[in-house]
């Protein structure tokens, strides 16, 4: 047999010479880990997007192991719940790494959004992979509020049938669309069943799906990185960006520290605080479903609760269906809404910091304000803040034009260590 | 090669790669409907969705009772004489006080929202985000406000409605309490899901 038709283009030999005739193995690992080429001045904030992926791997993982006891029915889901928490060895393990996960994986995907909100990761030629990014933000949304059904707590009965109801606002088409959804006239064993299908099947695999497009995208038009400057700009004469190091070894020693210490802080909660005193795991979701008795007070869980604040904040229920998804759906349009001729916060103005400022206050006393009764004062909080919240995006194209701003570099600012 | 087969007939390839489109996106969308119409409530759920009947003849005066119904708490509430009386003066203070755009079935289109103004009965889900709202019937119930004149609360997002379940301006629920059918059976019973006399 001559070799010649079993030759590979990467020159290796052996078994892998084999598999690479035959499977781009080489190539896609220096294409995407050996010789892709981030740029050198990554800091604290960089660590998030590798931290997401672990815990996307954690929550299939647990995930899986999870479904092996757990039974999708109104009769049996709490039972087997407990079931899992009491009798199945190691299954409360399993369980508070899965619903620490939830929160965890909130967690860092706020903090590399907020990266890429200072550092302008968003704008040209990196919209698509923003978008891609909300689409992965998005399903896991739906994918956290269909998880937290699953247990048939009093929580999560009547976390869904609040979230649920927000399509009945719809006009005309609203109460039929609710019947479709829920495939019952209420949230039963059938809504339960059908939940559990996307949550285990339909959603993680269109997260799978997204994250590759995100990482695919995110490799094509290469990494932003604290300064805003396109490292691609400045090559050497051997081709490569002058301000980039292969992400193998570099950057996946670097991730493996901030794993470490991710992992820390997680074992710590899993072990010692798994309910973080009623904001990852409820105390009313302690109760089976009862769907003749509303808990007291019925708040999402913290991820969801700025968008819940806005939602309780507007009088109307149509309008405030569509201020809550607006809080959303706004973020998509950053890349347009963005008129700065620079990327990073470190050569924008004093507006531009204002504003961000202001954002980030507003986001997080909107969470707080979700997370507490509905009363006068928290209302016309919450008013305030939603107000302050848009003002960010919508006054975007005013201020980050006018905004004065710094010159940028050639060249990332980099001090050896 | 002949030349004859170099030849390429454009306009039949376009109308060929148009038509086989076609047919395939007929086919895609035809094929979609029986998963789309699998989520719709099933034949046992609407067969469970049946009419219920209730024993009303222990009930009290100012007194409120839950009977389920398609999952939902139904109210059944026997309101007093001055509670009855009371009603036209919160006229001002509702968002819809002649349940025009509220869901009620015909005869309960009046002040009292009721076929028998003495019972009251409702679907206990808020129309703002479906809680259950609470029973607060003591006019000037501190945990609701001062100038309470007595009716329902809903502790999720501060909804009122009064004691025909019509609900009060500034709140976020947009309508009134919904009336389900309904009507009276022989020795005291209700029965819930046919509006007709009929049992």
């Amino acid at each position: 047999m001559s070799t010649a038709d079993t030759q590979n283009k990467v020159g290796t030999t052996g078994l892998l010479g084999w598999i690479d005739a035959r499977f781009p193995l080489t190539k896609m690992m220096r294409e995407h880990v050996t010789e892709y080429y981030a740029p050198k001045n990554f800091n604290f904030w960089y660590y998030f997007g590798s931290l997401a992926l672990v815990v996307l791997v954690l929550q299939i993982v647990s995930g899986i192991f999870l479904t092996m006891n757990y039974k999708p029915s109104a009769e049996g889901a709490f039972a087997s719940v407990e079931y899992i928490m009491r009798d199945v060895d190691w299954g409360w393990l399993i369980r508070y790494m899965h619903s620490t996960g939830a929160s965890a994986f909130f967690i860092v995907v706020y903090l590399h959004m907020f990266r890429g909100l200072i550092y302008g990761s968003y704008k040209n030629p990196r919209e698509l992979l923003w978008i891609f990014g909300m689409l992965i933000y998005l399903c896991l949304m739906a994918e956290a509020f269909m998880g937290y059904l699953l247990p048939w707590g009093n929580m999560s009965y009547w976390g869904a049938q609040v979230i649920t109801s927000l399509f009945g606002a719809i006009p005309y088409v609203g109460t039929s669309l609710l019947e479709w959804i829920r495939g019952d006239y209420y949230i039963s064993d059938i809504t339960l069943n059908r939940f559990f299908a996307l949550h285990v099947i339909a959603l993680p695999l269109a997260l799978v799906f997204l994250v590759v497009a995100h990482i695919l995208a995110l490799h094509e038009v290469g990494s932003n990185n604290p300064d805003g400057v396109e490292i691609k700009k400045k090559k050497g004469a051997d081709g490569k960006p002058l301000d980039g190091i292969p992400f193998h070894p570099y950057y996946t020693v670097k991730d493996l520290m901030g794993f470490v210490a991710f992992a820390i802080v997680f074992a710590l909660i899993v072990f010692f605080a798994p309910t973080v005193g009623g904001y990852f795991l409820e105390a009313a979701n302690f109760d089976p479903a009862n769907r003749l008795q509303t808990p007291e007070h019925i708040a999402p869980v913290w991820y969801f609760t700025p968008y819940y604040a806005i939602l309780r904040a507007i009088p109307n229920k149509l309008f405030g269906v569509i201020g809550m998804g607006a809080g959303v759906m706004i973020f998509f349009f950053l890349p347009w809404l963005d008129r700065s001729p620079v990327k990073s916060i470190r050569y924008r103005g004093g507006l531009y910091k204002t504003f961000i400022g202001i954002f980030v206050i507003s986001f997080l006393m909107l969470g707080y304000l979700g997370l507490h009764p509905a009363t006068t004062t928290n209302t016309y909080l919450s008013r305030v803040f939603s107000i302050l919240y848009f003002a960010f995006f919508i006054l975007m194209p005013w201020y980050s034009k006018v905004d004065r701003t710094k010159p940028v570099p050639d060249r990332v600012t980099f001090h050896a260590h | 090669m002949s030349a004859e087969a170099d030849q390429v007939d454009g306009g039949r390839r376009h109308f060929l790669l148009v038509a086989t489109s076609a047919v395939g996106a007929v086919g895609a969308v035809a094929t979609a409907v029986p998963f789309l119409a699998s989520w719709r409530p099933s034949a046992r759920a609407k067969a469970l969705g049946g009419p219920v009947e209730a024993d009303i003849s222990k009930l009290q005066v100012g007194e409120l009772m839950k009977v389920e119904w398609r999952g939902q708490a139904i109210y059944v509430v026997r309101r007093s004489e001055a509670m009855i009386a009371k009603l036209a003066s919160n006229k001002a203070n509702l968002r819809d006080p002649d349940s025009a755009e509220s869901d009620q079935p015909d005869f309960a289109k009046n002040e009292a929202r009721a076929l028998k103004p003495e019972y009251l009965v409702l679907v206990g889900v808020c129309t703002h985000l479906g809680c259950a709202p609470l029973g607060k019937f003591e006019p000037g119930d501190a945990t609701v406000a001062a100038d309470w004149p007595g009716g329902f609360y809903c502790p999720c997002h501060g909804s009122k409605f009064d004691l025909a379940g019509r609900v009060f301006k500034d709140v976020p629920a947009p309508l009134n309490l919904t009336v389900p059918p309904y009507s009276f059976g022989p020795n005291n019973t209700l029965i819930i899901g046919v509006a007709t006399g009929a049992a």
